[in-house]
């Protein structure tokens, strides 16, 4: 019966290797729409390579990755951008040198090519989005400001919200709340519960808490294989999980 | 709407950097100067286009080319292949054992002009040619690099070794080029006397108004998303791919749009001091070319204008005492720019004498408001 949904994105006996180093080797997993994955796992196990592999940044040695039945891993990174998959880096990647307006702006799905860019201009529409994104991750006071000057947190939302911009059915997170204060957390799980309503998450994250709150489903990684997968409770209680994160 | 637009392009400093520049280089210069002093003014200013593509595409974009003097001889060369072939009339070159084709190539034993000289005959030709063939040129070269991700440092050395090659050829292909010596004894543009101190004046002023054209194209893209696009890459070009741009093209277009700038600068440099040779594209020339721009701020698209004519000031005056001590002042200079200015004077003006500058402007504009 769960074979039957429709899939978001399925990832099937996907591998790559490094110089013969299996970072990744055999993984499948399947996201339903509008369900929030976590993918778990100790340092090394793979999980950001993963997302490198599903958003066109390392290229896969074998597998493969659909994504509302489109094959993703002959694409460039911008047409699968295009196709509706974002990504969040591990460390905040945002513009610096730019203000968050500017931050948010550059996200917006218009003008992407050359000409569209030269010719772009800030409309209402881009106005009124840039704000409403703003509101939704905590930053709507700090807009005209330089994007360096936020603190980590912020920057971690601010690397949110320029995903949202993009307004992608698929979302990818890479630890977004790592070096995060209490609160911060806490808004940050807020924040995730509100924009998966209607687009799919997929999580990256070390704080069991955290997953604990926003997590439908949980893919337990360890040495670059899948080795448990399920409800939080199911891959809590997994022998073989216990072990890795006990015995070691 | 467009007057909104129109206003993003011209923030207020912006605006008055311009004028100021303006007022020096079509006023304050050609009244202080001779024409012989204004001649050289004119020279370094050819410099400039090629300081404000480097802005834009390293300063902006984060792309260091080491290989802008290839871009500056593709122009420079098209125009003197042009004014060369005028000056080759039959008449004047009656004594050559093949009267009608540059003197250099007789004296190389050719006895007709290459194929790809023909085209230079036409004046029409020559300008599209100035333009259109270093935009060809880093087209060709961006895709080969940026599609393959070859970026940073490998970029730069890739171009120097680009304008090395291409200036061993120029000097290996003697008669096909004017080898070492350049294209020299240039004479007349469409039967007008460039030699002439009018004509200097009048090619002074043209330069100078191209300059100032360039500098408006400059600040159009800066101001563009296409500029915070580039400066965007510059600090994480990751995020910017991943947000659905194609940034190989974005850094193939502001290549090209560098290579035009410094092939229109190549250009008017032929026409006002009269020659175009391999010591003007090389290694050197083009680390030069950095120079400028980095001394003006590498950021400031008006910085570079006035890095190029102090730095090209300063080597007039001290390779005309102490040849020998020009590049190792030159390299003292570029690591005292990194090292100490890493903004260049354009830093300096910002942190020092804007600050002035707006409170008088805001001073005035209240006192417009009162009354
Ligand atoms: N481009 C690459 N070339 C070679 N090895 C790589 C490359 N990318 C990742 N690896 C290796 O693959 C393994 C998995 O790395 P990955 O970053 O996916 O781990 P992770 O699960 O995200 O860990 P962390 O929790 O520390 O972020 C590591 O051993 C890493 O060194
Ligand atoms: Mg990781």
């Amino acid at each position: 019966m769960y074979q039957q949904k429709d899939f978001v994105l399925s990832v099937e006996g996907l591998t790559v290797s490094f110089d013969g180093f299996k970072a990744v080797n055999n993984v499948s997993f399947y996201i339903e729409e509008q369900e929030i994955r976590v993918i778990i796992g100790p340092n090394g196990a793979g999980k950001t390579t993963i997302l490198d592999l599903i958003c066109g940044k390392t290229k896969s040695t074998e597998g493969s990755i659909k994504f509302k039945g489109k094959e993703l891993t002959k694409l460039r990174e911008h047409e699968i951008v295009h196709a509706g998959v974002g990504r969040k880096f591990q460390n905040p990647s945002i513009y610096e040198d730019l203000t968050v307006f500017e931050n948010l702006e550059l996200s917006y799905p218009k003008g992407k090519k050359v000409w569209g860019a030269l010719t772009f201009t800030r409309d209402q529409a881009v106005i009124d989005k840039v704000n409403e994104i703003a509101e939704m991750i905590f930053l709507k006071e700090m807009l005209q400001s330089k994007a360096s000057l936020l603190s980590h947190g912020q920057k971690q939302w601010l690397e949110i919200g320029m995903l949202l911009i993009q307004d992608p059915e698929l979302l990818m997170l890479d630890e977004p709340v790592a070096g995060m204060s209490v609160s911060e957390r806490k808004q940050t799980a807020a924040l995730l519960q509100k924009i998966t309503q209607d687009r799919s998450v997929l999580v990256i994250e070390h704080d069991m808490h955290f997953v604990e709150e926003i997590a439908d489903r949980v893919t337990v990684m360890h040495q670059g294989q899948v080795l448990s997968e399920g409800s939080m409770d199911h891959v809590q209680s997994d022998p073989k999980v216990i072990e890795v994160y006990l015995g070691h | 709407m467009l007057q909104s637009k129109f206003k993003s392009l011209t923030p207020r400093n912006d605006v008055l950097s311009f004028v100021v520049l303006a007022v020096l280089l079509l006023v304050l210069l050609p009244l202080l100067f001779d024409i012989f002093r204004l001649n050289l003014i004119g020279k370094y200013l050819t410099f400039a286009f090629v300081a404000i593509g480097l802005v834009l595409s390293w300063g902006l974009g984060g792309i260091l080319s080491l290989g802008q003097g290839i871009f500056f001889g593709i122009g420079g060369y098209a125009m003197a292949m042009f004014l060369k072939l005028e000056a080759s009339t039959p008449e004047n070159t009656a004594i050559q054992s093949t009267p009608g084709i540059p003197d250099f190539m007789d004296w190389n034993q050719l006895t007709a002009l290459p194929w790809f000289w023909e085209p230079f005959h036409s004046f029409g030709f020559t300008l599209v040619a100035i333009i259109v063939l270093p935009a060809i040129f880093a087209y060709i070269i961006g895709a080969a690099m940026f599609k393959r991700r070859v970026g940073g440092v490998y970029f730069a050395i890739i171009t120097q070794a680009i304008a090395a090659i291409l200036t061993i050829l120029i000097i290996g292909q003697q008669g096909y080029t004017g080898g070492v010596n350049g294209i020299t004894d240039l004479r007349t543009l469409l039967g007008w006397d460039i030699r002439t101190d009018s004509a200097k004046y009048i090619l002074y002023f043209v330069n100078a108004i191209l300059l100032l054209a360039v500098l408006v194209a400059a600040q159009y893209i800066r101001k563009s998303k296409l500029g915070r696009l580039l400066v965007a890459m510059r600090d994480s070009e990751d995020r910017v791919r991943f947000s659905g741009y194609d940034v190989d093209n974005y850094k193939i277009f502001i290549f090209c749009i560098a290579g035009i700038f410094s092939s229109i600068g190549g250009a008017m440099f032929t026409l006002q001091v009269g020659f175009m040779s391999p010591s003007l594209i090389g290694i050197v020339p083009s680390i030069e070319m950095v120079i400028f721009a980095a001394v003006g701020g590498n950021l400031s698209i008006f910085g570079a204008v006035y890095g190029a004519l102090i730095v090209n000031w300063a080597k007039t005056i001290l390779s005309e005492s102490y040849p020998e001590v020009w590049l190792f002042a030159m390299g003292a200079l570029f690591i005292a720019v990194v090292l100490a200015f890493p903004k260049g004077l354009a830093g300096l003006y910002e942190t020092y004498l804007q600050p002035k500058v707006d409170k008088l402007l805001d001073k005035k504009l209240k006192k417009d408001k009162a009354e």
